[in-house]
């Protein structure tokens, strides 16, 4: 198995690792039992994403694509950053290997969270924004979507 | 960047003389030993000395040594072929151990479809199969008993002489692979009563692709390839000359100055342990003192053992983990979760295999560079966090 340069580099240097004290979401997904959580705080401005960071416990994969999830949703619209799939994050690291796809439906699922945080600590639905279905269909026990649940 | 080679249970370097040894057989001495010619029979005298030289390394008579491609098929021959001679006088048990090699396991699985029965020992927190327990567990039935000479994950030597001891008294046959024991144990095969035992090359400095298994004399087993005369007829296939002949030669060498050369790996082993063990929350896997000389295993919470080993390789060090990321499954090692590890501390393992060629140096840089990166990926990690609110920081 080899990870891609960009994968490598996303890995050796994480972009936005850390913590938000005064964040205004907060998503955590994974399973410390199959060996991944990964946890994302937003910060969040007038329906924008302006601040992002995570804390990620898992695989080479997991970090890597935690930092590109990162990168792709800052400063966008938590709109456009809803629409941001698993698949999107895979291209921008030039792929994953076929075992560590599900790293990258974790950091979907991540941002999906943190989103949804916000939406309830806005006193929303957050199920009015934010569908949790993925299109993974690889019923891993690391997955928490609900294609993967059953 | 230098490359620091801390991997030594996976594999080894083939050694100049091993190589040396073997090169005649790929070049002049290309013949078949089963041929006529001189390039023939010089290939085959090659062959005959080394089963010579293995046999008397283990103790064991020329006759008992038959040549394989390895490990694996080792132990595969040893299982099914001895199985399948016994089913016919109604024998149907086998004995194991929770963390034997896969080549054991799934071999095993696989007679279990075939309606064999197996029964797996604990291994205990310490890592080591209990004697009373293993004779508790013979049945009329039983017809073998395989537990590994030493643990290929977590170093753990089992108490071979008594299992053996054990198995003769029940007139029970006993299998061990040792694969990870050759090379840094001394091994007689008639004190310690084993009748059958698999080794492999590329463990001890020999070229991969090749190994043996010992078979006591009187022991029946069904051949596993078919085809030809070869290995007393036993096992079919052209000899693989050069693999056989660096074989032998790389197992007198492992075999020379055992003593000397575990002194030093086991000092430098004991150091990287003693060390590591500073690290906040950090467990060593299996029994320190029935342990091989160059294996270190360590689980450091809170971290996983991919992004490790990465971070490792990063800095030059080539390292193992049973992390289920490395194995590329969802569960991790069945080692580390058969000493009672669980799963989310046997994602954070790191395994160091040292030998003969490590140096006190490349410990040092070990030493040195391993807690900045355990300290590196704690810090992003969620799961650290938690560990230590719900635990507290360390005492010290």
């Amino acid at each position: 198995m080899a990870y891609s340069e960009k994968v490598m580099d996303h890995f050796t240097n994480p972009r936005n690792v850390g913590e938000i004290p005064d964040a205004s979401g907060i998503g955590e997904v994974g399973n410390p039992k199959c060996g991944d959580i990964m946890r994302m705080y937003i910060k969040v401005e007038d329906d924008k994403i302006v601040d992002v960071k995570f804390k990620t416990f898992g695989c080479g994969a997991a970090i890597a694509t935690s930092s590109m999830a990162t990168e792709l949703i800052k400063g966008k619209t938590l709109e456009e950053a809803l629409k941001l799939t698993n698949k999107a994050v895979m291209e921008a690291l030039d792929g994953l290997p076929p075992v560590k796809v599900h790293c990258s439906v974790l950091a979907e699922q991540a941002i999906k969270a943190a989103i949804s945080d916000y939406y309830k600590r806005q006193g929303l639905d957050p199920k009015l924004f934010v569908s949790t279905a993925c299109d993974c269909h690889e019923g891993h026990e690391h997955c928490s979507c609900e294609s993967c649940k059953i | 960047m230098k490359t620091i080679y801390v991997d030594n249970a996976a594999t080894t370097s083939v050694s100049k003389s091993v190589l040396d040894a073997m090169i005649p057989f790929y070049k002049e001495l290309f013949g078949n030993p089963s041929s006529l010619y001189s390039i023939g029979t010089d290939a085959k005298r090659a062959v005959d000395q080394a089963r010579v030289d293995v046999a008397s390394c283990l103790g064991a008579d020329t006759n008992e040594i038959f040549f394989t491609s390895g490990g694996s098929e080792s132990d595969n021959w040893a299982i099914k072929g001895v199985m399948h001679e016994l089913i016919k006088k109604g024998k149907k048990h086998i004995i194991t151990s929770k963390f034997e090699h896969h080549a054991v396991l799934h071999t095993l699985e696989s007679l279990e479809k075939e309606g064999f029965e197996v029964t797996y020992l604990d291994v205990h927190e310490n890592g080591i199969v209990k004697p009373e327990e293993l004779e508790k567990a013979i049945r009329e039935d039983t017809g073998l008993v395989t537990i590994m000479y030493a643990n290929n994950e977590i170093g753990t030597i089992q108490p071979i002489s008594e299992i053996g001891k054990i198995c003769k008294s029940h007139g029970v046959l006993f299998h061990t692979d040792a694969v990870q024991a050759i090379g840094h144990i001394k091994i007689d095969v008639k004190k310690e009563n084993i009748d059958l035992l698999s080794l492999s090359a590329h463990k001890f400095h020999g070229p991969k692709g090749v190994g043996a298994l010992y078979v006591r004399r009187g022991v029946k087993l069904l051949n596993l390839i078919d085809g030809g005369a070869q290995e007393f007829g036993h096992r079919a296939g052209t000899e693989n000359v050069a693999g056989i002949v660096g074989l032998s030669v790389a197992m007198k060498e492992a075999s020379s100055n055992l003593e000397g050369k575990n002194k030093r790996i086991t000092a430098m082993r004991d150091r990287i342990i003693n060390e590591f063990l500073k690290i906040d929350r950090s467990i060593l896997n299996g029994d320190q003192i029935h342990r091989l000389p160059g294996n270190v295993n360590i689980c450091f919470r809170g971290i996983e053992g991919e992004s490790l080993l990465l971070m490792l390789n990063g800095k030059g060090i080539c390292a193992s983990s049973g992390s289920a990321c490395t194995s590329g499954s969802l569960d991790p090692s069945h080692v580390l979760l058969a000493i009672g590890l669980a799963h989310e501390v046997a994602h954070g393992s790191l395994r160091i295999s040292l030998g003969d060629e490590n140096t006190e140096e490349e410990v040092d840089y070990i030493i040195k560079v391993l807690p900045e990166i355990i300290a590196r990926l704690r810090d992003m990690s969620p799961l650290w966090d938690k560990i230590v609110k719900e635990e507290g920081m360390a005492e010290n």
